[in-house]
This record gives C-alpha cells, structure tokens and sequence, in this order.
C-alpha cells in the first residue's frame, strides 16, 4: 500500500490509518507496563531490564518481518521512509535525550500513554517536550552545518559492512538473544542481591 | 483491580507487528516526537504567530493550512487513546505524581519539566525519539539510530546516579 510513496499521509484516509496505528502503539506500550515512569526508569538501576526486553524484540520482529517482504517482494524496502543517518547531530540528540530520559522518567511517545494512565508529570514532562522543541527551532538557524555533519555517507549497518539486509536481520537477532540471557541474568544477581 | 504487566518478549512482539504494520501501510515507522512539536508549534503560533513564521525550521510546518493535519499529530492522538484503553481495561487509570519513596512531588515534577525539555531538544536533533529512531530506524537497521540509541542508553546510565532519589 505504502501511503508515504504514494503522497497520502496527509489525507483523511492517511490521517485515520495513522490513528488507528497510534492506537496499537500506545496499546502495546501499556501493556508492557511503559505507563510507568519507574518501570521505564528501573533498567538504569539494573532491577528490571522490561525496556530492553520489549524494544529489542518488537525491533528484531519488525526488522525480521520487512527483510523477508522485502525479499518476496511484497514491499519495496527502497520506497519506505526512512531517517537519514547524520552521525553527529544524532549523537547529539541522542546524549541530551537519555539525559532527559532518566531526569524526566518518560520518552515521547510513553509520556503520551503515561499520560492517559492519569499521571501528572507525563503531562509536565510533555510540556517540557514541547518547550524543547521550540528550543531547538530558535537555535536551529545558528547551527550552520552541523546539521548535516555525518563521518560520511553511510546508510545502513549491512551496506556498511558489505552484508544483505536479511543478514542484517538475523545478526539483530542473534545480538538480541545474547542481550537477553545477559539482561536476565543482571536481574537474578541484583535480586539475590537485594535478598540479602 | 490492578491486572499484570504482559510479558516484554510478548509485548514487544505486538508492538513489533505493529510497527511493521505501519511500514507496510502508511510506508514509514512510528512516531511521537514529531506530533509534539507541531503540537507546541501551532500553541506558539496562536501566542506569537509572526515569530513563529519567521522562523526557519517551523514555517513548512504552516504551509498547507493547519500543523495539525499531519500524520503524525493523529497518531500521537491514537498512541493517547490505545494508552488509556489498554491501561483503563487493566485497572490502571488513577491520577497521581508517581515518584520514588523518598522523592517530593515538587522534586519529580521539577525534573520532569527539564527531563522533557532535554528529551524535546534531543529528539530535534536527532529527527526522531525512542520510536522514530531507535525503534522504527532500527528495524531498517539504520546506521544513525544505532548511534542515537547508543547515546541516549550511555548518557541515561552516566546520569542514573545523581538522579536516584526520584525513583528507587
């Protein structure tokens, strides 16, 4: 179907179909208990590593899923939108944003579901997101490059290393298995150790 | 009634058809940052509407009309509902600051405020939070989401510490 290729994201049917995206978002995040500051915030203090556990998986299981379309050719991995890899800035972004995250206990889109589950300081952390923005958008005109500042043109990690995309897939897999047994086991050991 | 949390590999799971839903239907991955910041864009318009016009990187956002009318600010507003659906079947609606058991509600929300604002400027940065860039460009296996994800994870565990008190 692809709407984006298409130009119909912003069309009444483009709008609706991204609700009814949200809706399984927010659905899952919920579920996973990502209504919960203290919950997202307990992998930083190795108790409870569910945010690594849910991300990697629904990660390996969109990543496994595209590959194998994409080489039946059911869809055009190609006219799918993507993120442009520009190294430096999100590097950048992505420091000031974990510094954010364990301040403010949320991320964007668990700050929405938090929230709905009626906690307050989703709504004041929201409300900072917003006052962030805005932030950047008057300092953006004075960043000259750097915007576009990347080590050099690379796109995906198989392209970088020279591998298909289904490779890629499956060593996401393997790197998250092997996350999982590690996280599980950090879990064990602060348990036992908060036994005794 | 407050009912369990769902296993993670199962909810991921679920949230990983979701995702791959969305890149096979709308043709691009999750998103929230980016329904926040026309959110606040258009709040900023109705206040200062010339400074926001002026400004380079919001005025595309008032190009065709409303900044609202965008597929990001609708499932901002599905993320919002399937939220309290999911939470309310389960038991879990109640108003409230939540905090660890030594922390102030002043302190919790002060760090809120400048937790959001961090995340907010961050996620311009790099064009995309936890959903855009780590989750739906990591599904594409994108090389500048690894980095970003690498980044938040590093800075959140450097910070951890000095923030303990509002949580554990």
């Amino acid at each position: 179907m692809n709407l984006f290729a298409q130009d119909l994201l912003g069309t009444p049917l483009g709008l609706l179909l991204s609700l009814f995206v949200g809706l399984g978002f927010g659905f899952w995040l919920e579920r996973a208990g990502f209504g919960s500051s203290r919950k997202l915030t307990a992998i930083f203090y190795l108790h409870d590593f569910a945010v690594l556990k849910v991300m990697f998986s629904a990660m390996v299981t969109a990543a496994l899923g595209l590959q194998l379309f994409g080489a039946l050719g059911y869809i055009d991995l190609a006219a799918l939108y993507v993120p442009e890899s520009v190294i430096w800035p999100q590097l950048v972004g992505g420091l000031l944003f974990g510094l954010g995250f364990v301040a403010g206990g949320w991320c964007p889109g668990t700050a929405a579901v938090g929230l709905a589950s009626g906690k307050l300081d989703a709504l004041v952390f929201l409300l900072g997101a917003g006052v962030g923005s805005l932030a950047f958008a008057g300092l953006q005109p004075h960043l000259g490059d750097f915007m576009h500042a990347s080590v050099c043109s690379i796109g995906s990690l198989p392209q970088q290393f020279g591998v298909s995309g289904p490779i890629g897939a499956l060593v996401l897999l393997a790197v998250a298995l092997g996350a999982f047994v590690g996280a599980t086991k950090v879990e064990q050991w602060m348990a036992r150790r908060n036994q005794a | 009634m407050t009912r369990p949390f769902w296993n993670p590999y199962a909810a991921g799971i679920g949230l990983g058809l979701t995702l791959l839903f969305s890149y096979i239907v709308l043709g691009t991955g999750l998103g929230a940052s980016g329904g926040i910041t026309r959110i606040a864009a258009s709040a900023a318009h109705a206040v200062a509407p010339s400074a926001v016009e002026g400004n380079d990187y919001l005025n595309g956002y008032f190009a065709n009309g409303s900044p609202l009318a965008y597929y990001l600010v609708t499932m901002l507003v599905g993320t919002l509902a399937g939220g309290f659906l999911s939470a309310y079947n389960a038991g879990r609606v109640q108003l409230g600051i939540e905090r660890g058991p030594t922390a102030s509600s002043g302190l919790r929300l002060t760090l809120a405020l400048i937790g959001g604002a961090l995340a907010g400027l961050g996620a311009r940065f790099a064009s995309g939070c936890t959903s855009g860039q780590a989750l739906s460009g990591g599904a594409m296996l994108q090389t500048g989401s690894f980095v970003f994800t690498g980044a938040c994870f590093a800075a959140a565990f450097a910070l951890a510490p000095l923030v303990k008190k509002e949580w554990q």
